[in-house]
């Protein structure tokens, strides 16, 4: 759609009935008075739609026996813009690298997505979730059992080729 | 029956001391009541909800919030005038509920002792009553606006003063109307005299009502002219140092204010506790004696007060009282605020002349009605509707349309209709269109 200038008709000062507008004015705050339609969400009863591409707090993906994904490949703590993930990396008999230590600072976190978009394994997600209060701070860095223990929807990320998530 | 009309002196003093204590409490629960109104209605204006979380659909909202405000903090600032600083809300709040006190709010109760007037005070005086005591309200405003030592704080207060001794005369001059009328200055007798014309003042005396409201609303700070004020340029004038309970008096002075200004245009302009239609309620005092009206020989017909018909007339009032508060509401949460000129302006230059011309085209109008012999009643308010009713419309036509008052863009219209005249009729269709 092209941008477009609204062109705003307004009549000559003098021509204006100040009474009339004072009477339509009153009549339209009458009629949203009576209004039924309110826009209010009556929240902890009613809770709102998220959006598909709503980036909130983070979870991670677990395999079927209860491991991280998390290959400790260290994308994520690369990308990440706000250096907020911490990762200590680790390696098991087989061969298998595995995260001792993962830590998200949520409060350092700006929320880009960044970290779910980089990751290789699709281990570290942002999800749609935003009820998130705590009584401490240090409450708000999630460590890796924390991370795995979130059950929130996860994000859809935005794909070019589908740039409206349609 | 008639020997127990009237109280004796020591019932009088029991009952007086009621009816103080009734009227304090229901006007202190109206004030609560009337912020969750205001709330809620400025919510639904807006499409939303509001408070409606405490208590079913909030009604126990003003009761948490005097408990936060008693509980909370109290601040003082430590540059300001500290006794006028706890001065100003007293000051404030004061006149706001004692004017609730002449106002008659339902016909006289019959009772074993005698009949009990539903009014706290009858004092002779009534309205001057009124007038004398809301003009002392800016004493409390100027005085928080001078003791907090801020200039925000300062300059509301200095608007205060100004608007309301501006408006104050407006108020009074379209008071007088009424009092011609009434013949009388007793609020219980201008009820009376509105049940015997068997018309309410509003319309015989249109044009005052509208010269009140306005006023009133100036009076009361509220908004079209809430000056003092006026968040978007003085934080909130003069109680911006204000916190806690010495805020909420602040508040409660306001809303006292608004309930006194809404049962005075009931009582003055809507024949106060009349019931319409209906000349059962009528009654006022007669020599000593309750009566309802006189015959054609001028003989006194016996009033006959009930329970039901003081309490019926006391929903009247009620509705009434509760119609104007609800109309000042509305009316906030409609109009954008004036400008200071503006608000100056409309008192000085515009209602004050036509307020005093009103005084006179009236008084002139009830002498030739005098004069002809026509008796005070339906015809002679009937008249009186005819005569400000043109008056009215008059008085909107030439105010309106930036023939008396322009908006920011006056000077503008002007400046642009000059260059037209210069240039030429091709160039003014060019602006115009």
């Amino acid at each position: 759609m092209a941008i477009s200038v609204k062109v705003m008709r307004r009549p000559e000062p003098g021509r204006t009935s100040y009474m009339r507008a004072t009477l339509k004015g009153l009549s339209l705050t009458f009629k949203h008075l009576l209004k039924v339609d309110k826009v209010t969400l009556q929240y902890p009863e009613d809770q709102p739609e998220l959006h598909p591409r709503w980036r909130g707090t983070h979870r991670m993906e677990v395999h079927a026996d209860g491991r991280p994904k998390c290959v400790a490949c260290g994308l994520c703590p690369t990308v990440c813009p706000a250096n907020c993930i911490r990762l200590v990396g680790g390696e098991d008999d087989q061969g298998n690298r595995y995260p001792i230590v993962y830590e998200i600072d949520e409060f350092r976190c700006i929320f880009c997505g960044m970290c779910q978009e980089v990751c290789p394994v699709e281990a570290i997600h942002v999800g749609r979730h935003f009820e998130n209060a705590e009584y401490t701070r240090d409450r708000f860095v999630y460590d890796l059992d924390r991370l795995m223990e979130q059950d929130h929807p996860t994000t859809l990320l935005w794909d070019p080729s589908d740039s409206r998530s349609e | 029956m008639h020997e127990m009309d009237q109280l004796s002196t020591a019932w009088f003093w029991i009952v007086g001391a009621i009816k103080v204590l009734g009227v304090f409490t229901v006007v202190m629960l109206a004030v609560a009541y009337m912020t969750l109104a205001e709330r809620r209605v400025s919510a639904f204006i807006q499409d939303r909800l509001g408070p409606n979380r405490v208590g079913p659909f909030g009604l126990l909202q003003p009761i948490a919030d005097g408990i936060k405000n008693i509980i909370k903090e109290e601040t003082m600032p430590g540059t300001s005038a500290k006794l006028y600083f706890v001065l100003g809300p007293a000051l404030a709040i004061m006149p706001a509920v004692v004017t609730f006190a002449v106002i008659p709010f339902a016909a006289p109760l019959p009772t074993p002792i005698g009949r009990v007037d539903m009014i706290v005070a009858d004092v002779p005086i009534g309205i001057l009553y009124i007038l004398a005591l809301s003009s002392l309200a800016v004493y409390g405003i100027v005085l928080a606006g001078w003791a907090s030592n801020n200039k925000y704080a300062f300059l509301g207060g200095l608007r205060a003063s100004a608007q309301m001794i501006s408006y104050e005369v407006a108020l009074g001059l379209s008071v007088i109307a009424v009092l011609l009328l009434a013949g009388n200055v007793t609020l219980t007798e201008m009820v009376a005299q509105q049940q015997q014309m068997k018309l309410w003042f509003v319309l015989p005396l249109s044009l005052a009502f509208i010269f009140f409201v306005i006023s009133a609303l100036a009076e009361t700070n509220r908004l079209p002219f809430d000056m003092p004020e006026a968040e978007s340029e003085l934080v909130t004038g003069y109680h911006t140092e204000y916190s806690a309970m010495k805020f909420s008096m602040f508040f409660i002075a306001e809303y006292s204010h608004v309930l006194t200004a809404s049962a005075l245009m009931a009582t003055l302009f809507f024949g106060g506790w009349d019931i319409p239609f209906w000349t059962g309620d009528d009654m006022f005092w007669h020599e000593g004696r309750l009566v309802r009206g006189f015959d054609d020989a001028g003989a006194a017909i016996p009033a006959t007060p009930s329970l039901l018909i003081t309490l019926l007339t006391l929903v009247s009032f009620s509705a009434k009282t509760a119609f104007f508060v609800f109309l000042y509401i509305w009316i906030r949460w409609t109009l954008p605020r004036f400008r200071y000129d503006q608000v100056m302006h409309l008192g000085w230059k515009v209602l004050l002349p036509a307020a005093l011309g009103y005084i006179v085209l009236i008084a002139g109008a009830m002498l030739v009605l005098d004069q002809l012999g026509v008796p005070f009643g339906r015809l002679y308010g009937l008249v009186l509707t005819g005569i400000s009713g043109a008056t009215t419309i008059a008085f909107l036509f030439f105010v309106d349309r930036d023939r008396v008052i322009g908006g920011a863009h006056g000077n503008r219209a002007v400046a642009r209709r000059r260059a037209a005249s210069r240039v030429g009729g091709s160039e003014r269709r060019a602006v115009s269109g």
